[in-house]
This record gives C-alpha cells, structure tokens and sequence, in this order.
C-alpha cells in the first residue's frame, strides 16, 4: 500500500443547468477519516462518485487532486449502503472478487487473514443469503481490505445496520482503516461525531467545517462532548434545508 | 406419487368432459374420436406416430439449441454495447410484429421441404423471447455492483462474464423455459406449410383422410413431447439458477 493522500474536491456540479452545489471545497486530510454530512439529496454521494471518477448524471466544472499528484484511480476502495456481495459466491470467494475481476489469481491466504480480521473466520465457506446483515457488511469490508487501498471512500456502509451491529461495525471498520485517508458519507451526526477526524456539512450554499468533540475518534457514545456536538449538528441540520 | 395427483386430476376432469361431449352431442367419431377410441388408435400407430414423432422432435431440438445460443449471444452483445442495443431492440420487436405463419411458405420456398426449414421456424420463434428476457437480466444488475468493480479496476469483458453473466442466468433460465413451450409451435407450423414428415405432416395427412383419431393421437403426441421438454428445460433451468461460472 502507498501513503495515504491528502484529498482535495474544488468545483462546481450542475444537473441541466441547475445547480446541485456551487464553487465548493472539500479538504480530506491524509490518513484521517473525513465525514461528509448532509440532508438527503444534497449532493454527498456525488461528490464520492466524483472522487471515485465514476459517471454521475450531471456535469462537475472543477478538479480533484492528491497532495502527491498521483492519480486516484486504483488507489481507492469503496463500500456502499449495501453489502453488494454476489449470492452465487461464497464468502472468500467474494473477499477476493477484485482479484478475480483483474483476472489475477487470487491470494487466498491474504483473505483468510482479512476474513479473521473481520471475525468471520467460521463463516468463509458460505453464501451470504446464509450471513445476517452485519456479517455482510463485514465480509464487504474485508473484500475493501483485501483492495489495501490507501485511500477509502465510505457511501453510508452502516446505515441499514440496527443500533447494535452499527456500533460494533463502526469501531472494526475505524480498528481496520486506521491510517488510510478515509471518505464517510453519512447523514446521522451521531455516526459523524464518532467517527469524524473532521466533519465537513454540504448544504446547497457549499462545504463547511463543523467543530469535533476534543476525544480522538473512535468516541465514546456517552461521552458528554460528542453527545452535545451530535446535538448541536442535528439542530443545525433541521435549520438548513 | 403425491406431486403426480393434481396432474392425473386434471387429465382425468378432461377426459371425462371430452367423453361427456361425445355422449351429449353424440359426436361421429369421424368429427369427435372418444378418448378410448384415441388411445387404440395411438397405440395401433405407436411406429408411424414415433417414427414421425422422432423428426419433429429433432426438429425442435435443433431449433431450441440453435435459437438458445444465438439469443443468448445477441442479448451479451446488445448488453455490451449500449448504441447497438438502442439501435437494434426496436428492430427485433419490429420483427416480432410479424406473423410467423407469414413467413412459413418463405422459408419453406428457401430452405426446402426438409427439416432446415422447420428447424428456422423454430429458432425464429425462440430467438425473441430468448434474447429479450436473458438481455432484461443482464441490464438489471445493481448500479452499486459495477460502480465497485469499476473501482477494482476490472474490464467491461470482466464485468459481462464474472458479474452481469452470473446475476442474469435466471433470467434466462425463464426464457429457455418459454422457448421449450414454443418451439414445438414454431416446428409443427413449418411442417403444416409444406413436408413430408414430422407430426404436422402426420396431422394434416390423418385429417385429410378423416382419420380424426390419429390426428387427435399425433396431437396428444406432440403435447406429451412438448411437457416432458419444458419439463427437462425447467430441470435444467434450476441448476441455472444456483449454478456458478465463478468457480
């Protein structure tokens, strides 16, 4: 895996002329997970795609770059709300999809590891309609592992979780990332407050910084300083529309 | 046994009703063969109706192999390149528009009396319903998926055989299963339009002889023939579905 980069998005994204956000700029320091808060609809999973160089429906006029001028293309990895496992593979044969998708041969002694990492070590040989919602997302992520990307771009991955398994999900996935420069697209504070290095708000006027609790992330749920940030940044939330 | 029963029913609720008919209108057999008769009649004819029965049946093979393989090939193609999909999908329902009786004497005047022709019928019929359910299975991959494999850096032709191939093989199991119905169909039109052999041949000769109760048995052949190969595709198509390129 090379270093982690440091991010930047400037630019604007129109869809038929119609402006989704203006002349914003989005930093996502290196080796740090950034959290891109939002209400839905505001643009945040475009500007994922934007990073990922994926095709989006409308028209982006501005640049995305790294602090050390390489590409990202091929230096990220992405997970999604959903797991995005193929039910006709089983468990490891899906941590190294990407492998087999590059028509390369896959290391499966590096994804036994990524599978015990993730704690599915007794599950490797079944097919995810046999797996519960949070041992899929598990297994997506130690498919994202097994990519050792330095950089990883988050869309929402724990939102259809129940509270329990979101938590848990939460500290692995923070445990297993440490050091990559990570994107969280999420629209639950409460999520951006724990996880957040920096928690960055799209609103239909631009990017802001919004403050993060003193504690360094992965915090506490109870600790009094995330509790009223979480609070403040859902009051906010409500107040821009 | 038990899976049997509801089928046996069936068949004996019809075949009561086709004797009650008899009884009622008091049919000649000449007009309405009883089933008894029917039966005595295909089991007196058992080498002429399998002897026939043996032509269409390869006819139908033939089409349904052929047909399988160029719909399928055409639904990866169309699903692989977006423009010719756009430009090709309202000439194949344009196609479709046309009546296939209608074009019978053609291919019958272009491929001869023997099985070719039948054998094209059968493969214009299936290619349609093939194509267009197998090509609705490979479009219907989830966004998401090939977002994630593009960011693995895999290849379209990687895409097509590891992901939309796979996700798409109950769809075409569905449309395999509508083609076994409806090659049959597509045989038997053909050998009505002109042959010398083949179970439409057999029908049309038995009719034009008032010999209606080897019509009826030659059409109750060709019935049974074309349950037990839905049967045997449908089979087949199951595997399909839990079956795995990826191995």
């Amino acid at each position: 895996m090379t270093s982690a980069p440091k991010i930047t998005l400037q630019g604007s994204y129109c869809i038929e002329h119609d402006a989704l956000f203006e002349a914003v700029t989005l930093h996502i320091p290196a080796g740090q997970w950034t959290c891109l808060l939002g209400r839905s609809g505001v643009g945040k999973s475009t500007i994922l795609r934007l990073i990922l160089g994926l095709e989006t429906a409308g028209q982006f006029d501005g640049v995305v770059f790294t602090d050390d001028g390489l590409p990202i293309d091929g230096r990220a990895s992405y997970m999604a709300q959903s797991d995005l496992l193929l039910p006709w593979l089983n468990l490891r044969e899906n941590v190294v999809l990407g492998a087999r998708l590059r028509g390369e041969t896959p290391n499966l002694a590096k994804a036994d590891a990524m599978i015990e990492r993730v704690g599915l070590t007794d599950h490797y040989a079944k097919k995810p309609a046999a797996l519960s919602g949070g041992m899929r997302q598990r297994a997506a992520l130690a498919r994202a592992l097994m990519e050792d990307r330095p950089i990883v771009l988050l869309d929402e991955p724990f939102s259809a979780l129940d509270a329990g398994t979101r938590a848990d999900m939460q500290d692995l996935t923070a445990d297993v990332l440490i050091g990559r420069t990570v994107l969280l697209v999420t629209h639950d504070p409460a999520e951006a407050c724990r996880l957040g290095h920096n928690i960055s708000l799209l609103t239909p006027t631009g990017i802001e910084p919004w403050d993060v609790p003193l504690a360094a992330p992965v915090r506490q749920t109870d600790d009094p300083q995330t509790l009223h940030a979480q609070a403040a940044l859902l009051s906010y939330l409500r107040a821009v529309t | 046994m038990r899976r049997l029963r509801y089928p046996l029913y069936a068949t004996l609720i019809g075949l009561g009703l086709w004797q009650a008919v008899i009884w009622i209108t008091g049919a000649p057999h000449f007009i309405l063969p009883s089933p008894w008769r029917v039966a005595t009649t295909g089991f007196e004819s058992r080498a002429l109706i399998a002897e026939h029965a043996m032509v269409t049946g390869t006819e139908v093979i033939l089409g349904l192999l052929i047909g399988a393989f160029l719909g399928a090939l055409t639904a990866i193609q169309l699903a692989a390149s977006p423009k010719m999909a756009r430009m090709m999908m309202p000439l194949l329902v344009f196609t479709q528009a046309v009546p296939v009786f209608a074009l019978a004497p053609i291919l019958t005047l272009w491929f001869g009396y023997g099985m070719a022709s039948k054998i094209v019928m059968a493969v214009l019929i299936i290619y349609f319903p093939v194509t267009s359910s197998f090509y609705d299975g490979l479009m219907r991959v989830t966004p998401a998926l090939l977002d994630l494999a593009k960011t693995m850096g895999a290849s379209n032709a990687q895409i097509m055989v590891r992901i939309k191939i796979p996700h798409a093989l109950p769809s075409l199991a569905s449309g395999l299963k509508l083609a076994a119905v409806y090659a049959p169909i597509g045989a038997v039109i053909g050998e009505w339009v002109g042959s010398s052999q083949g179970l439409g041949y057999l029908m049309l000769l038995a009719n034009g002889r008032a010999k209606i109760d080897l019509m009826f048995a030659s059409l109750i052949a060709l019935a049974v023939f074309t349950v037990l190969l839905h049967r045997l595709i449908s089979a087949l198509a199951d595997k399909m579905d839990s079956v795995s390129l990826d191995k």
